[in-house]
């Protein structure tokens, strides 16, 4: 992603680590993102090997009870705020100004800051583990009253959070002003790639979730350290409610990190289909219907919390109610795909890749919304299967098929496609044999966050493990492939995708110049 | 995928499967286990279906075949039909579903009532009418869990006291739970509650057949929470009769004379086994802790310093940590046991004792 | 400028401020987690960050204000103005939601919980489901408009009547004051302009004064406390955090007077006036919510 700058002028512009540092640029920016997300990805990524390595065999062998608490915990906070967010945002930082014609983001400066937040609350995090006591240890979703137990780490996941939320909405309000504003002419927000569209709509999504995040926080913290009794009963709060105001944010938060893979997978297969878009407008209605769907769902996080029953039924039929614009969305991928005239270059494996097993995911999680069977399967490994389908298979493959499709792009060079290949079927295999069997250990009866297991459990374990390290070396493919096309890829066409038809590959040389847009390209 | 899915829950009728949920032991689990195998199924179709087509086109539309892009890109009619179908499906999903909500959350004439409590890492369970209350806690061997000794058969899932239940009977769980959020989770009866603090919630079962029937905390509640499990135990009604006699007698014999002033031997006696009981988990056997998250006993300023302190923090707990207040779980002869053990035991040689009349004297 | 004036949209050049905020922000919450632990120079690391904090505002609010004035902004960099002051204004709003949900869920939900049924019966036998209170381990409510004798685990809670009824007339005021300055610098009369506009500011002031008087007489002669349970927690939270708000909105009122004292703004372009002035109204609007649902039911 160097050669960026390749034909740029930039005179008088810093070089070295303060162009980096001090960059107003969205492409610049762009890159830090995806580049940081990335690193967070491996992070989060060995901690999760961590937890694999010690669920291989029954017994405790490679960690205490206490630290594999905080690498659950911390797997889960640094893998949802620091690899997939991001990297989406990194996605719609490239992106977005060159998909509607403009020059750069709405805010170039507090683009700049938006990202420089995110290593410090990194830091925080991450140096929690130094501190005495350790880390964090309550789980990503920071039940108290166990969170109020425990020592400094807690705040300073505390304050991690608060500042991501600071970033997140900073970078989302950055996007949606630009989504708005910075149309190029003839640019009706019905003609806007559809990857634009779910980036304005989980825009709006952060901005309205976010600060309920960092005010529920802000309620642990005083909980903590000044006598408030939010979730006390003898002072007349609830802990459950903390769970109802963190999972107002928590759904929601779901659906942010899907939509805008969503978009990316409504880019890709239209490109190697080389064919339109199915029904574009039902895929920005179903996409707004997610959203709007998404406030009113959050309880079904809680039925096991005894809830009153008619609460209960209310949040199981809401939470249905979301299969049918997901699936408005399915269908449409495969309608596109449907007569078209296909080919199977990485990006396309992995959208396929992505259709399949996030469908999957789906199901599940259609299955945890009947309440009384959600009553077996709250806490246990289904659970965890659930999810990694929808964000491993889901956002992750999305975010994968971006980095292939767009790369040519970016770095004006060619990415290896036997080598990307390869990438998709192994992470293909290995993510099955990681996390298919996590249904049948959470069938049985095997709760999650547990670091030891009864015995009955131990082969479907022992298989995950297998799957986990496979899957995670596979994933040094991935760094191979970037990092041999930006420095010896081979030049890359400008239109690099014949049946792609959004402005950056239409009116844009590979790679783009410093300013996308100089001059607004009129759309008809 | 698909295929596989549907190979695996094939494998699923077998009883007691290891691709399923447990063989159902009561009604709602039995509903639960129906409702499961339904949508389940429902969803596998779906797949086929869906996926089917998918990978029919990719197959016959390829490029490498010489397929030719068509150029449709809307059919507002099929649009709308995919969007009702759905609905129907789901609508149709619903309707057992809130059956078996409305049963489940049915409480009402039970015929025993238990109030089960949750402590980091224990359950309490207080039958109410009969007068019997005991702790319940993990019997496996900390070698057994170190791999130095030979897993047994209910690793991990093998309880001291286990509950105990007559078959065939509505039995009603009033839970809380004293410290943190648990869950009290038996999965042959249908059953996962959260306990929390402060708050009592309910939940019931009727055992179908005799047994014993095994679950554990699903809710994290901290570093034991792996090592929480729930064995129930479901008698005929002359079993429960004779095991309900034999309880109340032993509580009868086992409970010590709080007015009596005891010798430093028998404090120190009772006080291990109440410290190994209780305080443990946390403190290690032998008081040397795990800092920084639980200090030490050996040499603890509180433990060799005043014994007024020492008394109080026992009893009233930490808020803010997981030291509980164990002023309600133990008796005062435990809890003169258990301080005078701290103070003289462990590496710690402070020479005082604590009577239960100290204790009585501070419960008011 | 040339080669960075892409179309007609400002760009701005590289810029050292938002890493200085990163900086700024690294500090303030390392000092905010000592000090909240009790780690000595917490408070010292808190006080650089606000410090860096500042600075970086200045330099950061300096350039853009120097932009603004030298005419680099076009009429669609004001729009991306009016749209980003929008949504931020809408993530206040849910921070607000945050609270005020914690506050109808307890007083709706966990407090009759806690006053009925088997949860009343078996743990907190004798509790009286009421608001406001302090929950059933906590200090008793006396009724309104008592005085607390220090020490006694009792407190009175906050009547509607009196200060905060004048605090509301106060905001209220302000509100007009600033719409009427507005009118003056849309007419050109900055006389008009900033007479109303010092008034405002002076409003904001003294707002805050009689808040911190309601604080100090809360804590000392009320027994109302952070500590207070249910009530306490969500009047304190939620008056608290929009206290600094007017704190911060009153700030930004200061400068956008110094600011058109030295004769910043035009009749047709004042973003920066206008932007200042929804936050306040925001402000004045969470003031009614808390004064309707915090003071008065
Ligand atoms: C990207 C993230 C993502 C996404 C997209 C989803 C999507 C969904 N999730 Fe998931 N979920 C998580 C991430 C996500 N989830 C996480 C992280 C947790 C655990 C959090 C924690 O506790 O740590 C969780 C937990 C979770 C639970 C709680 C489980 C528990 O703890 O007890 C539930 C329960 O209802 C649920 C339901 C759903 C549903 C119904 C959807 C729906 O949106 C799915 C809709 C999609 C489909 C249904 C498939 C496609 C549709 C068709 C092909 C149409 C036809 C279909 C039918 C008619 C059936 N999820
Ligand atoms: C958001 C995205 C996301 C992603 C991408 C992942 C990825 C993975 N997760 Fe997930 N996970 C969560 C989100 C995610 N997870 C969440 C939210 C939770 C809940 C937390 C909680 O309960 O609080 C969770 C919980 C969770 C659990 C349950 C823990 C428990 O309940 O105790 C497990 C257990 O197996 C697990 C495993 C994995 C594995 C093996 C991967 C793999 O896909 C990771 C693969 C990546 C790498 C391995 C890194 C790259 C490779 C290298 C750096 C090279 C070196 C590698 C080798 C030497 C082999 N995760
Ligand atoms: C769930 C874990 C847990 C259990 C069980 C537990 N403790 Fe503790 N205990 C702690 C923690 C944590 C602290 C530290 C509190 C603090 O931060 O001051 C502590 C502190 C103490 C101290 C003060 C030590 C010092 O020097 O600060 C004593 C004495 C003590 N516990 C006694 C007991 C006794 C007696 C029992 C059993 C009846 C017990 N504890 C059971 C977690 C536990
Ligand atoms: Cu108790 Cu988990
Ligand atoms: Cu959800």
């Amino acid at each position: 992603m160097e050669a960026t700058h390749a034909q740029d002028h930039g005179h008088g512009h810093p070089t070295g680590l303060m162009r980096w540092i001090t960059t107003t640029n969205h492409k610049d920016i762009g890159t830090l993102y995806l580049w940081f997300a990335f690193i967070m990805l491996l992070a989060g990524g060995c901690l999760a090997l961590l937890i694999r390595a010690e669920l291989f065999q029954p017994g405790m062998q490679v960690v205490t009870p206490e630290f594999f608490n905080q690498l659950t915990t911390l797997h889960g906070l640094i893998m949802v705020f620091g690899a997939i967010m991001p990297a989406m945002v990194g996605f719609a930082n490239w992106q977005v100004p060159m998909m509607i014609g403009a020059p750069d983001m709405a805010f170039p400066r507090m683009n700049n800051w938006s990202f420089w937040l995110l290593p410090v609350a990194a830091i925080m995090l991450v140096s929690s583990f130094f501190v005495p006591g350790g880390a964090s240890a309550g789980g990503w979703t920071m039940y108290p009253p166990l969170f109020l137990q425990g020592g400094i780490s807690n705040d300073m996941t505390i304050f991690a959070v608060h500042i991501l939320g600071i970033s997140s909405i900073m970078g989302a309000i950055n996007i949606v002003t630009t989504i708005l504003n910075m149309r190029a002419p003839g640019m009706t927000m019905m003609k806007m790639p559809l990857f634009v569209w779910t980036w304005l709509i989980t825009a709006y999504l952060l901005i309205a979730v976010m600060p309920v995040l960092a005010g529920t926080v802000t309620m642990l913290l005083t909980d903590r350290h000044f006598g408030t009794n939010f979730f006390n009963a003898a002072g007349g709060g609830d802990p459950v409610m903390f769970q109802h105001i963190f999972w107002f944010f928590g759904h929601p938060e779901v659906y942010i990190m899907i939509l805008p893979a969503f978009g990316i997978v409504s880019q890709v297969i239209p490109a190697f289909a080389r064919k339109p878009l199915f029904g574009y407008a039902s895929m920005v209605y179903a996409t707004g219907s997610i959203a709007i769907l998404s406030f009113i769902v959050w309880a079904h996080h809680m039925f096991t919390t005894g809830m009153p029953t008619s609460a209960q039924l209310f949040f199981m039929y809401a939470t249905m109610l979301i299969a049918v614009p997901t699936g408005v969305k399915v269908f449409n991928w495969v309608a596109t795909m449907w007569r078209g005239s296909m080919t199977f270059e990485t990006p396309m494996l992995f959208a396929i890749g992505f259709v399949c097993l996030f469908t999957i995911g789906g199901f599940t999680g259609l299955v945890l919304a009947i309440t009384p069977v959600d009553i077996q399967l709250q806490d246990t490994y289904y659970v965890v299967a659930h999810f990694h389908y929808v964000l491993v298979s889901g956002s992750l493959y999305a975010i994968f098929a971006g980095v292939y499709f767009w790369l040519p792009k970016w770095t004006g060079r060619m990415y290896d496609e036997k080598l990307g290949k390869l990438h998709f079927w192994l992470s293909t295999i290995f993510f099955n044999i990681l996390f298919f069997p996590m249904h049948f250990l959470g069938l049985a009866g095997m709760p999650r966050r547990i670091p030891d297991y009864a015995l009955q459990f131990a082969d479907f374990n022992a298989l995950a493990t297998i799957g986990a390290f496979g899957f995670g070396l596979s994933q040094l493919i991935l760094l191979v492939v970037v990092l041999k096309c930006i420095k010896s890829g081979a030049k890359a066409a400008d239109h690099t995708w014949e049946g792609a038809d959004s402005l950056e590959w239409t009116h844009l040389s590979s790679p783009p110049p410093y300013h996308s847009f100089v001059t607004p390209p009129v759309v008809k | 995928m698909g295929a596989l899915a549907a190979l695996m829950s094939m494998a699923a009728w077998a009883e007691e499967s290891k691709y399923n949920l447990p063989t159902p032991q009561s009604e709602v689990a039995q509903e639960i286990f129906d409702l499961h195998i339904l949508i389940m199924w429902v969803c596998v179709g779906i797949f086929v279906v869906v996926f089917g087509a998918m990978f029919y086109s990719i197959w016959k539309h390829r490029k490498s075949v010489g397929h030719k892009a068509a150029h449709f890109h809307e059919n507002t009619t099929v649009e709308v039909v995919w969007t009702i179908i759905p609905f129907i499906i789901l609508t149709a999903m619903a309707i057992p579903s809130t059956k078996a909500v409305l049963n489940m959350r049915d409480a009402s004439n039970p015929d025993i009532t238990i109030k089960v409590t949750a402590y980091q890492w224990k359950w309490e369970y207080d039958y109410r009418t009969e007068g019997i209350k005991f702790l319940s806690t993990m019997s496996t061997p900390r070698d057994q869990i170190e791999g130095s000794a030979k897993k047994g058969d209910n690793y991990l899932l093998e309880v001291d006291n286990a509950m105990v239940v007559p078959v065939g009977k509505k039995v009603r769980l009033l839970l809380t739970a004293n410290d943190v959020i648990h869950a009290w989770w038996v999965p042959a009866f249908g059953i996962k509650q959260d306990a929390i603090p402060g708050y009592i919630k309910d939940a019931w079962f009727i055992a179908k057949t005799p047994g014993t029937f095994r679950g554990q905390c699903a809710e994290l509640c901290g570093k034991d929470h792996g090592f929480m499990p729930i064995v129930v135990e479901v008698k005929s009604a002359d079993d429960y009769a004779k095991w309900v006699a034999d309880q109340k007698a032993k509580t009868a014999a086992v409970t010590l004379d709080p007015n009596k002033t005891y010798s430093a031997g028998e404090l120190k006696a009772q006080g291990e086994k109440v410290y190994a009981a209780n305080c443990a988990a946390c403190h290690q056997a032998n008081g040397a802790g795990l800092p920084p998250a639980f200090p030490a006993i050996t040499g603890s300023k509180i433990a060799t310093g005043d014994k007024a302190a020492h008394i109080a923090i026992v009893m009233n707990g930490k808020p803010g940590t997981a030291m509980a207040a164990f002023g309600k779980q133990l008796n005062d002869v435990d809890l003169a046991a258990v301080v005078s053990y701290e103070r003289n035991a462990l590496g710690n040689k402070t020479g005082d004792l604590v009577q239960p009349a100290d204790i009585k004297a501070l419960r008011k | 400028m040339s080669d960075h004036q892409a179309g007609s949209y400002y760009l701005p050049e590289p810029s050292g401020w938002p890493i200085v905020g990163s900086a700024a922000v690294a500090l303030l919450t390392s000092g905010l987690v000592m000090w909240s632990n009790h780690i000595a120079s917490g408070g010292w690391v808190i006080l650089a960050g606000l410090l860096v904090l500042f600075y970086m505002m200045f330099g950061w609010f300096g350039t853009v204000i120097a932009e603004s004035e030298s005419g680099k902004y076009d009429q669609q960099v004001d729009r991306s103005f009016r749209w980003g002051m929008s949504w931020f204004i809408f993530s206040e709003v849910m921070f607000f939601a945050a609270f005020f949900g914690a506050l109808f869920y307890m007083r709706v939900l966990s407090v009759p919980w806690l006053g009925e049924g088997d949860t009343n019966a078996m743990l907190w036998e004798g509790f009286k489901a009421t608001w406001p209170t302090a929950g059933p381990l906590g200090a008793e409510n006396i009724g309104f408009g008592k005085e607390v004798a220090a020490g006694a685990n009792q407190f009175s809670p906050m009547e509607a009547l009196g200060i905060p009824a004048i605090n509301t007339l106060i905001l209220l005021t302000s509100g007009v004051t600033l719409t009427v300055a507005h009118w003056g610098l849309k007419k050109g009369n900055r006389g008009q302009l900033n007479l109303w506009l010092a008034l405002t500011v002076l409003l904001g002031v003294v707002f805050l004064g009689l808040q911190a008087y309601e604080y100090h007489h809360a804590y000392t002669k009320m027994g109302l406390t952070l500590g207070a349970g249910a009530y306490g927690a969500t009047f304190f939270m939620l008056t608290g955090f929009h206290g600094l708000h007017v704190t911060i909105g009153t700030i930004m009122l200061a400068v956008i007077l110094v600011r058109c004292l030295k004769g910043h703004f035009k009749p047709e372009s004042h973003f920066a006036f206008e932007a200042v002035s929804w936050y306040w109204h925001f402000v004045d609007v969470v003031w009614l919510g808390l004064f309707v649902f915090v003071y008065w039911l």
